[in-house]
C-alpha cells in the first residue's frame, strides 16, 4: 500500500494492553478527516493535463497518481481547495459537501 | 567535492515515490507547514529518522492513537531536537545501519530563538543530520506568540497592534547567514511556493555527508488570517516581492538562486493577510526599505550566477 488507511483501534481495557513506554506503531490510522470538509474537490480529467502540481501542493498528500489520471482519497481530503487554486488549467472544482 | 551535484539523481513529481510518509494528520486545512514536512519525507525515502520538537508538526503528527508518520519519528524536548537527532544518526551508525537519513522538523521558534544552541553544536559537530526549520513566522502551535523569525510590523497576540505599536517591532533574524557562518557543508533556503526548488534542494542535502540546514517558508492560514485556499500562492508571493530569498551556501560561497529584476508589490503582499491589515503606508514603507538594504548587501557580496 502506497498509504496508510484506516484502521480499528481498540481501545485499552486492560493495563496489559497498554504500549510499553510512550512509543506506538507507525502510520497507524484510527480515524478518518473526511468530517472537516465543507468543500470537495471534483477532477475533471478530461481537462487535466496531468501536470501533477496539485500533487506537488496538496497538504495532506491526497491526490493520487492513476495511470494518467488523478484521483482524490476523500477519506483524508480536508476541503482546503489548494489543488483548485493551484491548477493551471481549471479542471478541479470545488462543491459544496451535502449532508 | 565541487561537482559532487552533477550525478544526483533528479526528483520531481513524475519520478518520486508512490508512497506517503506524512499522511492522516490533523494539521489545518492549507498547511504549508505539512507541505514542506510531506515533500521532504517523499524525496528523503522511508529509511529515514525524523525528529521533531514542540511544534506544530509534532502536535498535529502523533495524537494517539492516530499516527501521521509512517517512518521512524519521535517527539523531542524543545531545545534538543538537534542533540537528539545527532544521537540518533551516531546510534544508528553504532548498530552497523547504512543507507539512511536523520532529519529534523523544528519550526522556527524551535530553530532560531530555543533550538539554536543544539543546532549550532550539531553543525560544529558535523553530524549527519539534515535540519529543516519551516518558517511560519510565529509560534503557531501555542497560539501565534512573537518569536525571532517574526517580521517587522506582524500582529501577533504577544506584539499586539493598537496606536502605539505597529505590531512587531524587530525585523526578521538573520538566520541563513548566522546557519552559514558556522561554515556548513549545505545550506539554503527555500519556500512551498516553488515546490521544485525545494525537493532539489531537500535532494543535494540528502547527498551530502555532513550537517546540512535548509530554511522553509511555509504559510499558515490560521496564524497568518489568508484563506486556506491560498496557501502555496502567498508562500510564491512573498518569494516575488522580495521579502524572502531562495539562495543557497556551499564550498564556502553564498549563491542566489532567483534574482528578479523587479520585484512585484510588497503592499499587495502585505494586505492579502490579516496579520498586516493595521499596517500604514510609513509601516509598509519601512518594510520595503529593509527589504532594499538586504538585496543591495546580497547582490553586492553573493554569487548571482545561474
Amino acid at each position: 500500500m502506497d498509504r496508510p488507511i484506516k484502521r480499528d483501534f481498540k481501545r485499552p481495557t486492560h493495563i496489559d494492553d497498554y504500549p510499553v513506554g510512550p512509543q506506538y506503531e507507525a502510520g497507524f490510522l484510527a480515524e478518518k478527516n473526511a468530517g472537516w470538509r465543507t468543500f470537495r474537490p471534483i477532477i475533471d480529467n478530461e481537462k487535466c493535463i496531468y501536470c501533477l502540481i496539485c500533487y506537488l501542493v496538496c497538504p495532506d498528500g491526497t491526490i493520487i497518481k492513476n495511470d494518467g489520471e488523478i484521483d482524490v482519497d476523500y477519506d483524508y481530503c480536508k476541503g482546503c481547495g489548494v489543488c483548485a487554486h493551484e491548477c493551471p488549467k481549471d479542471a478541479i472544482t470545488m462543491v459544496k459537501e451535502e449532508l | 567535492m565541487t561537482n559532487q551535484t552533477i550525478d544526483i539523481p533528479r526528483v520531481t513529481a513524475k519520478n518520486m515515490t508512490e508512497k506517503e510518509f506524512f499522511y492522516g494528520h490533523k494539521a489545518c486545512a492549507g498547511c504549508g507547514g505539512s507541505v514542506a514536512v510531506r515533500l521532504a519525507l517523499k524525496v528523503l525515502g522511508e529509511r529515514t529518522y525524523s525528529a521533531l520538537p514542540a511544534g506544530c508538526m509534532a502536535a498535529v503528527g502523533f495524537i494517539f492513537p492516530q499516527m501521521a508518520f509512517v517512518n521512524n519519528s519521535i517527539i523531542t524536548t524543545f531545545p534538543g531536537v538537534a542533540s537528539m537527532a545527532s544521537g540518533i544518526a551516531a546510534g544508528a551508525k553504532a548498530l552497523g545501519q547504512k543507507d539512511f537519513k536523520t532529519v529534523c522538523f523544528a519550526g522556527d521558534g524551535g530553530t532560531a530563538d530555543i533550538g539554536l544552541q543544539a543546532l549550532s553544536g550539531m553543525i560544529d559537530r558535523d553530524d549527519d543530520v539534515l535540519y529543516i526549520c519551516y518558517d511560519n513566522e510565529a509560534y503557531m502551535n501555542t497560539g501565534i506568540q512573537k518569536s525571532g523569525l517574526t517580521p517587522y510590523g506582524t500582529q501577533t497576540t504577544t506584539t499586539p497592534a493598537g496606536k502605539n505599536l505597529p505590531g512587531t517591532k524587530t525585523n526578521k533574524k538573520n538566520l541563513f547567514e548566522i546557519i552559514a557562518a558556522h561554515d556548513i557543508k549545505y545550506a539554503a533556503t527555500a519556500s512551498i511556493g516553488y515546490p521544485q526548488d525545494f525537493i532539489n534542494k531537500v535532494n543535494k542535502a540528502k547527498h551530502t555527508k555532513g550537517a546540512t540546514f535548509i530554511h522553509v517558508y511555509a504559510s499558515c492560514p490560521t496564524g497568518w488570517g489568508t484563506p486556506t485556499h491560498t496557501s502555496i500562492e502567498i508562500a510564491k508571493e512573498a518569494v516575488d516581492c522580495g521579502l524572502i530569498f531562495l539562495a543557497e551556501y556551499e564550498n564556502s560561497e553564498f549563491k542566489l538562486n532567483k534574482n528578479p529584476k523587479e520585484f512585484k508589490s510588497v503592499k499587495e503582499y502585505l494586505t492579502k493577510q490579516g496579520r498586516f491589515k493595521h499596517m500604514t503606508d510609513e509601516d509598509i514603507e519601512k518594510v520595503i526599505q529593509h527589504r532594499d538594504y538586504k538585496w543591495e548587501r546580497m547582490r553586492r557580496n553573493w554569487s548571482t550566477k545561474k
